[in-house]
């Protein structure tokens, strides 16, 4: 019933997918297998696992720019293979284009699909206002502190008006303090657009405090432990993190993690002993 | 107050090598044959400036280093793009860039000469060879090392191969274009120097070698003047265009 119930309102879809990367030196690497996942539309979820498990693999085969041994990958019943403005990515790394202004930077994907120029520009404004930019339209990206280029690469992703976000560890570079901001903040443009977003991370508190519901990945090869729910009252600010329900579903997810990355750290002993 | 330091550390080490300049050749340590005093430097670049013949030659060797290297920045520059984003042009191009880079071109010039003589044209061949192979690998460098994510996130915007090449690689290796051509144009003065010491009846180079001849030591010590200042003017050059045409570059 829950399954069909899934089906219905389904925005995203990984069906048995396996993902093998070649070695150089010969040989392979199964990086995902046998990996089932639903994302529901307007859901935001998180995906997370041990380090090395293939999570941010998935999250480039969602975005085209990984192509999977076998598999089904599917937006909206559609099976994609090639990257695509409906995907868009938010990078762990900084990557706005250096000689772009910030405004330059969201306007790019609005230019692409041949948007006026009045239109790129009201659309660029609202987004950097959404994520709080307003006023540093027409700063260059290395004028900006790595919090404030993370916030420039959202808007810039939200101005495709993609079906479903993608983000692969966005706050991983930032310091604790900044990272906690952005969480706010990602709170706060999540309750005004409704995206539906894919949430990469290593960070169990970033996942149970963001998303409706959390996959936990195995280690190596990666595929879905189990998934836990998320019923925690929306709009929600970083005050949640010392509520009860939340301490509790933290320690649920890391406890199942934990036994994950035992297993890849053991793994990882064994390899390094088989050298 | 960096800046300062920075100033002051200039101003000392000159002090020191024209003080030291001062008493060998005032004090009568060394003898003018070998190392001419101040004054007589001074003398002979007044000397060269009014009979012509430093301005003529500078202008020759000018004509010949700008020339060489724009033929091969204009040629390198795209090849080296491609070279360093498509695979095929990779193999083709790389084994052959590899054998010559480590030949010295001052190796090939007495068969440039043979083939194309020892007026002004065997000289821009000398410096294109010269700078062609190395600004080649340099520029396929900075090409293949553009951020991969940065690649990636254009492609998840929506643009397709081409666009991805033409609107955000490019853009990307530009600093490190400029950068390169920068340093090749550093190296372009030393070809030229040894072309012109091998044959030429032009240059500043061979008007070192003229003055060699003539023991005019004083002249040598001119004519090793201009290059220097000629090649801190180049590089002026190039950092002023870097700030002024990529005030967004993250290197300056």
């Amino acid at each position: 019933m829950v399954a069909e119930d899934l089906k219905d309102s389904a925005k995203l879809t990984l069906r048995d997918l396996r993902v093998v990367f070649r070695r150089r030196r010969g040989g392979e690497v199964v990086a995902v297998d046998d990996l089932n996942l639903t994302v529901r539309d307007k859901e935001f979820v998180c995906l997370v696992g041990p380090s090395g498990c293939g999570k941010s693999t998935v999250l480039r085969v969602v975005a085209g720019l990984t192509r999977p041994a076998s598999g089904a990958v599917m937006l909206d019943g559609v099976d994609v293979a090639e990257p695509g403005a409906d995907r868009g990515m938010v990078f762990q790394s900084y990557t706005l284009f250096p000689w772009l202004t910030v405004q330059g930077n969201v306007e790019f994907g609005p230019r692409l699909r041949g948007a006026s120029a009045d239109e790129c520009v009201s659309t660029a404004r609202r987004y950097i206002d959404l994520v709080g930019l307003s006023g540093f339209e027409h700063a260059y990206p290395k004028e900006l502190s790595g919090g404030m280029q993370q916030r420039a690469a959202i808007a810039r992703a939200l101005a495709n008006d993609p079906e479903i976000l993608l983000m692969d560890e966005p706050f991983g570079a930032l310091d604790a303090q900044t990272r906690n901001l952005m969480q706010e903040l990602l709170l706060k443009v999540w309750e005004q657009t409704h995206k539906t977003v894919l949430f990469v991370t290593h960070d169990i508190e970033e996942a149970v405090l963001l998303a409706d519901r959390v996959y936990v990945m195995t280690a190596r090869p990666g595929r879905i432990k189990h998934q836990v729910r998320v019923p925690l009252p929306r709009p929600r600010t970083v005050e949640v993190l010392d509520a009860e329900e939340f301490i509790r579903i933290r320690r649920d997810v890391y406890r199942s993690i934990r036994e994950e990355s035992l297993k890849a750290l053991a793994a990882g002993d064994s390899a390094s002993r088989n050298h | 107050m960096a800046r300062r330091t920075y100033l002051s550390g200039v101003a000392l080490s000159a002090t020191v090598i024209t003080l030291v300049w001062i008493i060998l050749t005032y004090g009568g340590v060394v003898q003018p044959l070998f190392l001419p005093s101040p004054s007589g430097v001074v003398r002979s670049a007044i000397t060269l400036l009014r009979d012509g013949s430093l301005i003529v030659n500078a202008q020759a060797s000018l004509i010949v280093i700008v020339s060489g290297w724009a033929l091969a920045a204009v040629a390198a520059v795209p090849l080296g793009i491609l070279m360093g984003t498509l695979k095929f042009v990779e193999a083709l191009v790389e084994p052959i860039v590899d054998f010559v880079r480590y030949l010295p071109v001052s190796a090939m010039i007495p068969l440039l000469i043979l083939y194309i003589g020892i007026g002004t044209a065997e000289k821009v061949a000398v410096i294109f060879i010269g700078t062609f192979f190395q600004l080649v690998l340099l520029i396929a460098d900075v090409s293949a090392n553009v951020s991969k994510d940065l690649l990636d996130s254009a492609y998840t915007l929506g643009a397709k191969r081409r666009t991805v090449f033409s609107r955000v690689l490019v853009p990307a290796t530009l600093p490190g274009v400029v950068d390169n051509l920068r340093i090749t144009m550093g190296w372009a003065w030393t070809y030229l120097i040894v072309a012109e010491l091998v044959s030429a009846d032009r240059g500043l180079g061979y008007l070192i070698l003229d003055s060699m001849r003539g023991l005019y030591t004083d002249r040598i010590f001119v004519s090793l003047f201009v290059i220097g200042l000629l090649g801190l003017l180049f590089d002026m050059i190039f950092k002023w265009l870097h700030r002024r045409l990529l005030p967004w570059s993250p290197k300056i």
